[in-house]
Order: structure tokens, then C-alpha cells, then sequence
């Protein structure tokens, strides 16, 4: 288009008409939203302190063994519920005390972050792919598609979590965290599909996306360079926050014993722990309030990042 | 450099008169029958003369239908919001658009750019039929045709930067340029509307409404196009910024012979750029011309009510000066007025408006006559009445 002999300085209006823009020594500094949001984050202590607080339990799941080296199934009698909690004697297994079974009940509740923390990952990524498909579709496309998806979303929202989860693991005789990974993703994708479908239907009528249009860019280009990163910020608000309460569900499911099998979790040492509520309390206070405290921090976060990406609260 | 510049808009006028003289107006479709995609694409490709028809519509229409029902949408009418539109675009003039809101200007603007299908009527981009091409031919003309958007705020994405932003084209159209030229011809680009190409890596947020419209305005010069469809490019701005960006895209149909059709409500600024003129109210054309036409002899009572609103700067002339305020609202466009579109508003309506459409076309009383009157105008009662000079 441009004469090949036009050097870029030959251009007669260049920099003259030009005002130059605030803070020319930094002119091929970029400043992404993305990382405006940063800088607002990073001046909010409650973002500071979900964040500490998630990377506490997230590096108790991945390396339980730096907190602690006792067996969390290691099991001995003579501490059956005698074992009250030391509470001067840090990282240590008698800790928080011991439960019914003799085990140290400050090891379990450490070891017991890793199935929470899978499962609110692997639930939390999988609705948001699932929901974040099924709502882009349903908003992009619109007509008869809309109208399907959207009562499809309708039909599952009339099915509690709890509920729908605890239905599909009766099926399974035999429970994994992947099990309750796949049945808490079939009931808990519908708010993403919704966020997503209102997020594309505001996006797709930009002018920027016209403009793409114009020049002539297909269906795949517009929704993954156009309107898919003007979605997220929304869509990642509401997957942290649902973070939290798949966390929960699954401590309930536990709980309520359709949920983990043999496996060390904090919903199922709440659920052991409930007959002995009066004798022992702290083995069931333990695993519970590190519970709160991960969803808390989640949800806690979720609302850090939303008012960081949301340019109308600054 | 000024005084070049005056030149050439000089230069600009006459020729404009000259093709608007000759077969005034409306001029004959040649069609070009492409038997294959090749063909077709060659044809859109080829050049075409200065001062030859670019771009001839005919009776262009598009309806939007009202439906009623949830389940089984029954049609209960439609918004007629371009209904029979016929002008020409001549290789490098500017035809400015002119109406008041809802009038069909920027629905003329989607039509154009294929954006919307048009419900009848034809769009001739040399003689092909662009309201019917698909695949590699519309991809052709999606390259000749671009457009320049109203608002530069919504216009960018903002996840973007604007090296990407004008950079896009080229991905899209990757025989515009090979891969490693592209970040050169993006910062060049940038250097002809006026920005600092050193600005690549920057997002859309990090500069004023000015400036980002000049980035709007290089995204569209990036495939070398032959036609700009600009759809009120500067009404978002601040005054001083507006005259800012016209006269960049003065300066750039001169230097890459572009032909623009510029959409606006500022009659001022439709005068400052344009050579032609049309006047739309309604979905129709009320008067087109030359911009001396239409400015200084208007014969469509529309447009002289349009013109007697244009602020004068000159106390003692505005003085004396009428003023036609029209009545009424603007009917609407799903159930418009019979005949005449304008007549529910107009002074000389008369039984004959109700009944007969006014056809767009030279008066007869000023038919064959050297007056700038004799111009088309969709007028049963056509006349001159000095509106600006009163």
C-alpha cells in the first residue's frame, strides 16, 4: 500500500500534528489491562492476604511433607481421643491433638488439603471450559442455538449441586476424586455459561468486532482473538468464587459418606468427627476452619481480582 | 504546501462537475460477467479511471422485519430504514452523506461494506454486484473497501496493542504482505496518519480520542483499499481535534487516491471534504449534487431547512436571515408517509405529495438551464430559496 521508497521519516505530517502523549520516555512501554490490574491488586491487603493464605494451602497440597512427617494414616491407640490439642507445641503431631483412631489430627488436617484443593481446581477448570463453551456458542451464534443451550442451562439450574452430585455418586461404587471431580463439573457449570453468554452477546456488538468483520476476519478469528479475551476478566471473578463453594460440596458430599472413599480429606474427618462433637471438639474444628479459611480466601481473591478488572471501581 | 493543497481541491471540484455534468447524476452500470472466481477477483483488482463511476448503487433497500411471537414469528411489518437509494461514487471524489439521526445514513454505510444484506437493490464495485459475491471475490472487495468507524473508543479492541490492531488486516489478508515486512508497514502507517511508530507496543486506552481514531484510520489504509467508508469518523471528537483528522484524510485521498464516502450530521464538515453531496431523509434521497449545489442552491425544502440551521458567524447577515423551523417529529420509519416522505413536515405539501412519490431527478423547470440549480432533487416543488446568504 505504501510506497516501497517512502522511507518512514519521509512522511510529511509524522510527529508535527502530534501532541506528545504523557510520559515520552517510556514510549514503547505497554501497559496491558491486564497489568493495570495488577498495579491495583498489589496495593489491596485483602489480595495480599487471600493470596498468603491460598499459597499456604496450595503448598500444603502439593508438598504436605514440609509441614509435617507424620503419617497421616500412622494410627496409635494409646492417644484415642486422650490426645488433647498442645497448642504450644507447633508442627508437631499432637498439635491439634489426636482422633478417635489415635492419628494426629494436625497431620491429617495437612494431608487432607490436597483432595480439596484437586477437586476445586479440576472442578473449577472443567465448568469453566464446559460452561465457557456452551455460553459462547449460545451467545455468538444466537437463534435457535440461543434458545437450546439457554434452557438446557435453565433445565440444570432447577438441580441442586448437592443434590444432582450426590445422585450421580450413588452410581459409583467406587469413589476417586475423579468421580466427584466429574460430578460436581455436571451440576455446577451453569453460572459460567450464563456470565459467558451475557459477556459474548455485550462483546459481539462492539465495533471492533465489527471492524474485523469488516476486513473480513471468520468466525473462529473473531471469537478467540475479538471477543474471548474482552470475556475473561468476568468469567475468572466467577470461577474463583465458585472455587470456594465446589471446595465446600465436596466436604459435604464427604460428610454426608457418598463422597470420598480412603482418602485423607477434610470432609471426611468432619464426618468421622461429628460423633465425639462433645468429647473432642478439636478434631472436628481443625479440619473445619481450614475449610473456611480456603474457601474464605477464595472468594476473598475473586472479589481482589474483579474490582481490579473492573474499570468502573477505580 | 498550502497553497498545493488548494490546487488540488480545486482540481478536485472541477472534475467532480465535469463527471457530474455529463450524464448528471445517475450513470450507466456497466456489468462485468466474471465466468470464474479468477476472473472475478481480476476484475475487482483492476484500476479504474479518475473521475470514472467507482462504485454505482441502485435502489438499494434494506428492511428490518418486525416480528411478533415467541415460538412462531409471524412478520407484522418492517422498519424501512434504507428504502430505494441510486448514486454513484466516482474514483476519487468524496461524497458526503448527510441526515438527521435515523435517517438510514450509517445502514447505507453497513450495506456498502456488506456488513448487512441488503433486502433488494444493487451495490456495483466495478460493475460486479458485491451484494452477490462470496468466498475469495467478497475477500477482494472487503480489500477495496474499508471504513473508518464513528466511535474510536469502542472502534479498537482494547486487549490489543495497536501494533496488532493495524497489523490484523495483514494476518487477515496475508497476500497484502509477506511475514516479515509487516511490522515495517505497520509503523509506517502509523507515520502517515501522524502517530510516533515507536507507539506499537501501546494499547488502545493509552492514548486520547484523536489519536486513537488515527490508529482507526490506519487499520483501514492498511490493504491499500480504493474506497473509505467513513461512518461520522470525527463527531466523537473535540472540535480542534476534528479538524485534526480531516484534514489528515485530505491529505491522504491525495496521497493514495482514495474515494470516500463520508457519513456525517455536520453540514459544515460534509462542505469542508466533500465534492458531491446527498441529503437522505427517511431512508430516501432527498437532493444530491455537487457540494456548490447543494450548499448555495438547494431546491429540496429539506434541505434548505437543513442549511437555515447551519450557524452563521455574522451577526448583521444572520439578522436578516430566515429561519425554517420545521414541525413535528420525524415519522417513523416502519410506518413512513405516503407519497412524499416529507411532506408531513414540509410548507408546500399539497395533494400531490400525498400521492406521488417525488422522483429523485433534475427539476424540470431548471432542467437543460447552466443554473447550480439544475441538480437532481426529490421535490414535486422544487425551487431555489436562498437560505445561507439571506
Amino acid at each position: 500500500m505504501l510506497n516501497p521508497t517512502q522511507a518512514p521519516e519521509a512522511g510529511p505530517v509524522s510527529a508535527a500534528a502530534e501532541a506528545p502523549l504523557p510520559g515520552g520516555s517510556e514510549i514503547t512501554k505497554a501497559r496491558s489491562l491486564g497489568q493495570d490490574a495488577w498495579r491495583e491488586l498489589r496495593s489491596n491487603p485483602i489480595f495480599w492476604v487471600s493470596a498468603v493464605l491460598l499459597v499456604l494451602f496450595l503448598l500444603m497440597a502439593a508438598v504436605p511433607s514440609l509441614f509435617t512427617s507424620t503419617d497421616p494414616g500412622h494410627a496409635d491407640l494409646r492417644n484415642h481421643y486422650l490426645g488433647k490439642p498442645e497448642w504450644g507445641h507447633f508442627f508437631q503431631p499432637d498439635w491439634f491433638g489426636y482422633n478417635g483412631q489415635g492419628q494426629s489430627v494436625y497431620a491429617r488436617t495437612i494431608y487432607g488439603a490436597r483432595a480439596s484443593v484437586i477437586i476445586g481446581f479440576c472442578v473449577t477448570l472443567g465448568v469453566t471450559l464446559v460452561g465457557g463453551v456452551i455460553g459462547m456458542f449460545a451467545g455468538y451464534f444466537g437463534g435457535l442455538l440461543d434458545t437450546l443451550l439457554s434452557r438446557l442451562t435453565d433445565i440444570f439450574f432447577g438441580i441442586p449441586l448437592l443434590l444432582g452430585g450426590m445422585v450421580l455418586l450413588q452410581a459409583f461404587t467406587h469413589r476417586t476424586i475423579w468421580t466427584v471431580v466429574l460430578a460436581l463439573a455436571t451440576f455446577g457449570w451453569m453460572p459460567l455459561a450464563r456470565v459467558m453468554r451475557g459477556a459474548v452477546i455485550t462483546q459481539k456488538q462492539a465495533d471492533f468486532v465489527t471492524a474485523a468483520r469488516a476486513l473480513g476476519a471468520g468466525t473462529t478469528r473473531i471469537l478467540l482473538r475479538h471477543i474471548l479475551p474482552n470475556t475473561l476478566a468476568p468469567v475468572i471473578v466467577v470461577a474463583t468464587i465458585a472455587l470456594g463453594g465446589f471446595v465446600s460440596t465436596e466436604a459435604t458430599l464427604s460428610y454426608l459418606g457418598i463422597g470420598l472413599q480412603s482418602t485423607v480429606s477434610w470432609g471426611v474427618d468432619i464426618s468421622d468427627a461429628q460423633n465425639v462433637l462433645r468429647d473432642a471438639p478439636h478434631v472436628l474444628l481443625v479440619p473445619a476452619s481450614f475449610l473456611s479459611l480456603t474457601v474464605l480466601s477464595f472468594i476473598l481473591l475473586g472479589d481482589a481480582v474483579r474490582d481490579a478488572f473492573d474499570p468502573k471501581l477505580r | 504546501m498550502a497553497e498545493t493543497e488548494k490546487d488540488d481541491k480545486a482540481v478536485d471540484v472541477t472534475k467532480a462537475t465535469e463527471a457530474a455534468a455529463a450524464p448528471h447524476g445517475i450513470t450507466e452500470v456497466t456489468t462485468v460477467d466474471a465466468a470464474t472466481e479468477d476472473e472475478a477477483v481480476a476484475a475487482l483488482d483492476a484500476e479504474v479511471g479518475s473521475g470514472e463511476p467507482i462504485l454505482q448503487v441502485r435502489n438499494l433497500v434494506k428492511h428490518f422485519p418486525l416480528t411478533q411471537g415467541i415460538l412462531f414469528k409471524k412478520q407484522v411489518g418492517a422498519v424501512k430504514a434504507v428504502d430505494g437509494i441510486s448514486f454513484d461514487l466516482y474514483q476519487g471524489e468524496t461524497l458526503g452523506i448527510v441526515g438527521e439521526s435515523g435517517c438510514g445514513k450509517s445502514t447505507v454505510a453497513k450495506l456498502l461494506m456488506t456488513l448487512e444484506s441488503a433486502t433488494a437493490g444493487e451495490v456495483f464495485y466495478k460493475g460486479q454486484d458485491i451484494t452477490k459475491l462470496s468466498g475469495r471475490a467478497l475477500r477482494a472487495v472487503r480489500r477495496n473497501i474499508q471504513m473508518v468507524f464513528q466511535d474510536p473508543y469502542t472502534s479498537l479492541n482494547p486487549r490489543m496493542t495497536v501494533g496488532d490492531i493495524i497489523g490484523e488486516p495483514y494476518e487477515i489478508h496475508p497476500e497484502a504482505a509477506p511475514k516479515g515486512d509487516r511490522r515495517r508497514k505497520v509503523q509506517e502507517l502509523l507515520d502517515v496518519v501522524g502517530l510516533n511508530p515507536e507507539y506499537l507496543n501501546r494499547y488502545p486506552h493509552q492514548f486520547s480520542g484523536g489519536q486513537r481514531q488515527r490508529i482507526g484510520i490506519a487499520r483501514g489504509l492498511a490493504l491499500n483499499p480504493e474506497i473509505i467508508i467513513c461512518d461520522e469518523p470525527v463527531s466523537a471528537l473535540d472540535v480542534s481535534v476534528q479538524a485534526q483528522v480531516i484534514n489528515l484524510m485530505e491529505k491522504l485521498q491525495d496521497e493514495f487516491n482514495l474515494s470516500y464516502i463520508f457519513i456525517a450530521h455536520d453540514l459544515s464538515i460534509v462542505r469542508h471534504i466533500s465534492d458531491r453531496v446527498g441529503v437522505m431523509y427517511l431512508g430516501k434521497m432527498a437532493e444530491i449534487g455537487t457540494d456548490a449545489e447543494i450548499y448555495d442552491h438547494p431546491t429540496h425544502p429539506y434541505t434548505q431547512a437543513l442549511l437555515s440551521a447551519v450557524p452563521v458567524p455574522d451577526p448583521e447577515a444572520r439578522e436578516g436571515r430566515e429561519r425554517i423551523i420545521l414541525t413535528g417529529d420525524v415519522p417513523s420509519p416502519a410506518n413512513p408517509p405516503s407519497g412524499c416522505r416529507f411532506r408531513t413536515r414540509c410548507w408546500k405539501a399539497e395533494d400531490k405529495c400525498a400521492k406521488e412519490v417525488p422522483l429523485l431527478a433534475i427539476p424540470e423547470r431548471f432542467a437543460g438551464t447552466d443554473s447550480l440549480a439544475a441538480h437532481e432533487s426529490a421535490c414535486h416543488f422544487a425551487e431555489e430559496k436562498d437560505v445561507v446568504h439571506a
